[in-house]
């Protein structure tokens, strides 16, 4: 069982077939919560990076003054550190996985969406980039994402892991039924 | 050479350990607006199934490195209110986006252009978060400190009863969800 394999299906004794992907890929991910525990002392996250990368950003926008005074990025100032590399490790793991499954290819409106809403780029591309920003500004005020919360906090059965889980499950689920309703 | 490591060596690993998540998360089919949306439309588990098994595995391994002195615990406060509040907004976020942060950082490697631009979506998040910060702060984020709190001193039971049930409940959900595609 490769986790190269395009697809992982294999046919078990009960004549179900169960695709072992997800379950191997959920094992590489705690093998390497292992090690960034043990190796790095610093466990998965992503949006406390991304914070710092708003504040490289936001900085010819508000003037470098402005980012420097602020009580949060005074914190997480912008630098090439730990968090924003594992970002660019990240990035480049998804572009060599889909050039090796031979899958890249330029999406902009994905078929569960142009299933529901229609093949408009601009409708899609405004909702992605509202998404995005609500997203991030949840998980800056939860201090913490998919990742550094929910994987990473949930691992050391922190509360705010599960609390954040929790609260994502609950208004991710409404949200879906409410997208996704029959007309 | 000594545990854990700092300087250029971190930094190193830091790029080799992002992609292998980025690289892990595009096997899973995680990094995926539609395998992300139909999660919460319960048309498809493998979030679940990612998310629980690495949980389990993460959990048990790091408990035992902890245990050994070979790791120590990164728990963030629990500041409930705020927690529960930006969960709740994440959950609304991500269903919009399709990806979380992660999930779509290994999107936009593999060619995704909306996931591209709620990248730069939740870049200006980010930017209206740190301005937003100081009220927060006073006014939500000190509300129901409850610090770096654990469940097991929240609900009295040891990390392994903690584990068992959650290994318990991990593989009766995932049977379910397998029996439910009998089908396929």
């Amino acid at each position: 069982m490769s986790l190269t394999a395009a697809s992982g299906d294999a046919r078990s004794v009960t004549g179900i077939r169960i695709d072992w992907t997800p379950y191997l890929v959920g094992v590489g991910i705690g093998v390497l919560s292992w090690l960034a525990f043990a190796v790095v002392n610093a466990p998965l996250g992503i949006t406390t990076a991304l914070s710092q990368v708003a504040g490289g950003a936001a900085t010819p926008i508000l003037g470098a003054d402005a980012v420097a005074q602020n009580a949060y990025w005074k914190s997480n100032p912008f630098t090439l550190d730990y968090g924003t590399l594992f970002l660019v490790g990240t990035f480049f793991g998804g572009m060599a996985s889909a050039l090796a499954a031979g899958s890249f290819r330029f999406e902009v409106v994905p078929p569960v969406w142009r299933e529901r809403f229609g093949g408009s780029p601009a409708r899609r591309l405004a909702v992605a980039f509202l998404g995005g920003l609500i997203a991030m500004y949840g998980a800056r005020l939860a201090n913490g994402c998919t990742s550094g919360n929910g994987i990473s906090g949930g691992l050391q059965l922190a509360v705010s892991g599960w609390t954040f889980l929790a609260a994502m499950f609950a208004t991710g689920l409404v949200t879906a039924a409410l997208l996704f309703r029959k007309a | 050479m000594s545990l854990p490591v700092s300087g250029t060596a971190a930094l190193v690993l830091a790029v080799l350990f992002g992609f292998a998540f980025g690289w892990l998360l595009h096997r899973g089919r995680v990094a995926s607006f539609d395998t992300i949306v139909n999660q919460f439309r319960f048309k498809d588990f493998t979030v679940l199934k990612v998310m629980l098994t690495a949980i389990l595995v993460g959990g048990i391994g790091v408990l035992a490195l902890i245990d050994g002195g070979m790791a120590k615990y990164h728990i963030k406060d629990a500041n409930i209110l705020a927690v529960a509040l930006g969960g709740g907004i994440f959950g609304i976020g991500m269903v919009l986006y399709g990806y979380c942060p992660g999930t779509a950082i290994a999107a936009m490697g593999s060619g995704s252009i909306h996931a591209a631009v709620g990248f730069v979506g939740m870049i200006l998040g980010g930017i209206l978060y740190a301005l937003s910060y100081p009220w927060l702060r006073d006014n939500v984020i000190s509300v129901a400190k409850w610090g770096k709190m654990r469940l097991p001193e929240l609900t009295g039971l040891s990390d392994l009863t903690l584990f068992g049930i959650l290994a318990a409940v991990a593989i009766l959900a995932f049977v379910a969800i397998e029996r439910s595609r009998r089908t396929a």
